[in-house]
């Protein structure tokens, strides 16, 4: 506990996983790596297919103990190394230091428990001797939820007051780190903006650092310091907000932030980027997103490593043709 | 429909159901013709247990336990199909006018269909009979009245279900009636999991029947399996292969439609959970 | 609450009706005249035909006779049974005990039985323990109770020896006290048995699935994340949410229990209700038939008014209004 103020919260280390589905093998993660600082809010930015909810639910040790594994890499959690964790291990971990918040209030809380049970549950688990009515009263007005909600049941509240809920309960187990998992999608706009003010109050409050995952861009821009683009299964751009925006070095970034503007283009359409997402249970030669790259050249049968953005020390991408304009001394600007 | 007959085909349990049902239609067909001895006649080879001239035995008159069982299939299947027909028929009518209409029609439907399931269908078949004197479409009828609620509940399930697709606002855009709406394009795509429930209502009806039977309840001069149990009740101690034999008949018969209707439901489940 | 009990109470008033006029209906099925059927095949002096004929009203039109059925309902008159010497209600209420020795036991260690066999299969749902117990509860469904009995019979009273076959009490028996206790006790050994793997494999079966279902809901995920331990989550998430069709299958299947009652006490001649019911129809004692389905009438009701409202009490979305709860 001495060193945790300096070291990251979670660190995780190419990690490549995969699971059983239907008789298939899917490999949903192939070479993942990132971190959370204390305090900081990272964001993980990909299409649905990419792997970031499964990356959500590895980090808690959702995921099912037969029909899944971790295939190589590292996921170390508060300085401790979970990668090999079992079922047993992993309950001693979750909710404190990383607790989870997900997507679909409705069907994410129990329906036949009162609310504030289900917050009372992990209060009692996480926070041992302290008087678990007064805490759930606390927690709800943190969360900016009237006191009757403790007696209420989930289908009697609004979605945004569910989704609130969803909060107290992950609040409850005083996590150092907050993953959220596509928190707003399944609300309106304005009830959006209010979940995400309310996370950036909480998080200023009580010191508590973030993963947002999400496929939407423009939530994770204002609300993430860094960013990490994932696609089919990997890492492939990361840096801070501003400088990956900046210089969307991967052709995929570039396209998602071309789509992102929703403005058409001079034949009136608007930007998409043409393909599919490939099919994770089959094996992938080279960069994922040769298929639907515009840039794409011989060296893309290979993955790419890592590559710095020249004046940005944290901005790194995998992308050869990236590589190639750098070396080539092309100004550092927005791919494509 | 194809992918459904291919999931079908992967449970396995549900084709071997399917296939001894399949057996048991051919053999209460051939019987007559096949059977190396008559399942009325008399002989004086009384009390017999299981051998090489009498598979199944004899019972206290002489008859042939086996040649019986192969007629008694005809009481059984009859019973069951027909029942579950006319259940289906009646269910489907039902189900679908409640559920595609909703509203007050629905309620008063739905609590009408309530007021069907508060006999045990076996206690009122018995009585009925007990009553009225045996017969089959008596009783077909009793359990074809007392089940239709089954089908009624899942046809309108369904029919709820692919009301709410958008199809069936395209077509009614067209301009056609709603009864036109309901007959031609609502029913026949809700029809499929009343074959599951249909087929459960085989086995049901079999077993009630037989059950009748093995009270007494039945006509003497129809051979069923129930009814050979009701003798073997009497000779347990010194005959016990009169009911063991064609007690398994009625188990096994009443499983395989099982099986067939878990199967042909797990088929059309288009979200399958995994096993 | 108070609003879904009233709804749910005032329901069973029609239905209640519906019993009564199908219940009165039914003895004019009997071929000719409907005071003989009632009088049964006993001799009757000729003055008690016409007695009969004008307590009843069967000399008054239907809807008249209907109104008398239901009065001497309400006042408990369900009858006179010649074949027994007994109004048909005290006959009923001698022999009800005997039943209800039968198949409670039966049926509550069928219901716990059966759901601790889905408690211990369903997580493992698709493991070889798993594929057992769903083969044998499929098994167990498929049987006809009545052949069951046979077997067990055959089986341990023929074949080992090991318990008695027939009746609730050894004939030679002039037990009392405590050996009257374990003698009825070993002879009800193999009815009860009989009973409760029938309704065990119907809810396993239910409580299987619908713990499989609740398994992999969403708010599982969320109890999971929290840290909860295995046990925890599946005695307080997992199992009120996944009993709401087992209660429903256990409410059915004490409503419908006299049904297996009569099966079961026919095979091993156990003095019930069941075996009232089967002498009766061999006696042509109509009234006491018309009794005991009456009787199995207002259980099956009484089972799902029980079963509502313990569906009411377990899922608190229901309490707001009173829909189609047998789903």
């Amino acid at each position: 506990m001495s060193a945790a103020a300096d070291r990251p919260i979670v660190s995780v280390n190419d990690l490549r996983f995969s699971y059983l589905r239907g008789g298939a093998v899917v490999s949903a993660l192939r070479g993942v790596s990132l971190d959370v600082q204390p305090g900081e809010a990272v964001g993980l930015v990909g299409e649905s297919g990419s792997g970031k909810s499964t990356l959500a639910r590895v980090l808690l040790g959702l995921a099912h103990p037969r029909l899944s594994r971790i295939e190589a890499g590292r996921v170390v959690i508060d300085g401790q190394d979970v990668t090999g964790f079992g079922p047993q291990q992993w309950r001693t971990l979750r909710g404190h230091p990383l607790a989870m918040m997900f997507q679909d209030p409705l069907t994410y809380l129990n329906p036949v428990m009162t609310v504030g049970r289900q917050i009372a549950e992990s209060v009692r688990l996480h926070d041992g001797g302290v008087d678990a009515a007064a805490r759930v009263r606390e927690l709800l007005g943190l969360v900016r939820l009237p006191e009757s909600v403790a007696t209420s049941y989930a289908h009697e509240l609004s979605g945004g007051m569910r989704q609130r809920a969803l909060l107290a309960i992950a609040l409850g187990c005083r996590p150092r780190l907050l993953v959220a998992d596509e928190p707003t999608t399944a609300l309106d706009v304005t009830t959006q903006a209010e979940i995400m003010a309310l996370l950036a109050d909480l998080r200023q409050r009580l010191g508590m650092a973030m993963l947002l995952i999400s496929h939407d861009l423009g939530l994770v821009a204002s609300a993430c310091t860094r960013i990490y683009v994932m696609y089919a299964g990997r890492t492939i751009e990361w840096g801070s907000t501003d400088g990956v925006f900046k210089v969307a070095a991967h052709p995929y970034t570039a396209g998602l932030l071309q789509s992102a503007r929703v403005v058409r283009d001079a034949a009136g359409r608007f930007p998409t980027i043409g393909g599919d997402v490939p099919n994770l249970s089959q094996p992938i030669e080279g960069c994922p997103f040769r298929p639907r790259c515009a840039f794409a050249f011989a060296p893309c049968v290979q993955m790419p490593e890592p590559v710095a953005v020249p004046g940005d020390r944290e901005h790194a991408v995998r992308c050869w043709h990236f590589e190639e304009r750098v070396r080539s001394g092309a100004e550092v600007t927005r791919a494509g | 429909m194809r992918e459904a007959w291919a999931r079908f085909a992967e449970q396995r349990a549900g084709v071997v159901g399917l296939a001894f049902i399949a057996l048991l239609v051919v053999a209460g067909a051939a019987a007559p013709f096949v059977l190396s001895h008559d399942p009325a006649a008399l002989s004086n080879d009384v009390m017999v247990s299981p051998s090489r001239v009498h598979w199944f035995g004899t019972d206290e008159l002489g008859r042939d336990v086996f040649a019986g069982m192969s007629q008694g299939v005809q009481v059984s299947l009859t019973v069951g199909f027909a029942a579950a027909l006319a259940a289906s028929v009646l269910g489907i009518l039902i189900g679908a006018v409640a559920g595609f209409f909703g509203g007050k029609v629905d309620l008063a439907l739905m609590r009408f269909s309530e007021m069907f399931q508060v006999m045990p269908s076996f206690i009122l078949a018995a009585v009925i009979v007990a009553l009225a004197g045996p017969g089959l479409t008596r009783v077909v009828g009793v359990i074809a009245i007392l089940a239709w609620p089954q089908v009624a509940r899942v046809m309108r399930g369904e029919v709820l279900r692919v009301r709410q697709l958008e199809f069936v606002d395209a077509v009614r855009c067209l301009g056609i009636r709603e009864e036109a709406i309901l007959l031609r394009e609502v029913i026949p795509n809700a029809i499929a999991p009343v074959l599951a429930v249909g087929t459960l209502i085989v086995g049901q009806a079999i077993l009630l029947e037989a059950a009748l039977s093995f009270l007494g309840l039945s006509s003497a001069d129809l051979i069923s399996w129930g009814r050979m149990l009701n003798s073997g009740q009497r000779l347990l101690f010194n005959a016990p292969w009169l009911s063991f034999f064609p007690g398994a008949a009625i188990f096994l018969t009443v499983l395989a439609f099982n099986l067939l209707g878990d199967a042909v439901g797990a088929a059309l489940d288009p979200k399958g959970r995994r096993r | 609450m108070g609003r879904f009990l009233l709804a749910r109470l005032a329901w069973t008033v029609p239905i209640l009706f519906v019993i009564l006029i199908v219940n009165f209906l039914i003895i004019h099925l009997a071929p000719g005249d409907p005071v003989q059927a009632l009088v049964g095949d006993f001799p009757a002096p000729p003055g008690y035909l016409e007695q009969i004929r004008h307590d009843f009203g069967l000399d008054q039109p239907l809807w008249v006779q209907l109104l008398r059925y239901g009065q001497n309902l309400l006042q408990g008159h369900l009858g006179y049974s010649f074949a027994n010497r007994q109004p048909v209600l005290e006959l009923i209420l001698a022999r009800a005990g005997t039943t209800l020795v039968l198949m409670i036991p039966g049926l509550i260690a069928a219901s716990v039985l059966g759901v601790v066999l889905a408690l211990a299969a369903a997580p493992r749902a698709g493991s070889a323990f798993d594929s057992g117990i769903t083969a044998l509860s499929l098994f167990g469904y498929s049987v006809p109770i009545f052949w069951l009995g046979q077997l067990l019979i055959i089986l341990f009273a023929v074949d080992l020896g090991w318990l008695p076959a027939q009746g609730m009490t050894s004939l030679r028996g002039s037990a009392t006290g405590w050996a009257y206790v374990r003698d009825v006790a070993w002879h009800l050994v193999l009815p009860a048995f009989s009973i409760t793997i029938f309704f065990v494999a119907v809810v396993a079966r239910v409580a299987r699935a619908s713990i499989v279902g609740v398994l992999s809901e969403d708010f599982i995920t969320t109890a999971m994340a929290k840290g909860l331990s295995r046990r925890t989550i599946l005695w307080r998430h997992v199992l009120p949410n996944a009993m709401i069709p087992v209660v429903t299958v256990i409410g059915y299947s004490f409503g419908y229990s006299l049904t297996g009652a009569i099966l079961v006490e026919t095979v091993f001649a156990w003095p019930g209700l069941g075996s009232l019911f089967v002498a009766s129809i061999g006696n042509r004692d109509y009234p006491v038939l018309q009794g005991i389905l009456l009787l199995s009438a207002v259980m099956v009701v009484l089972a799902n008014l029980a079963t509502d409202l313990v569906y009411a009490l377990l899922d608190p979305r229901v309490r707001r209004s009173y829909g189609v709860a047998h789903a």
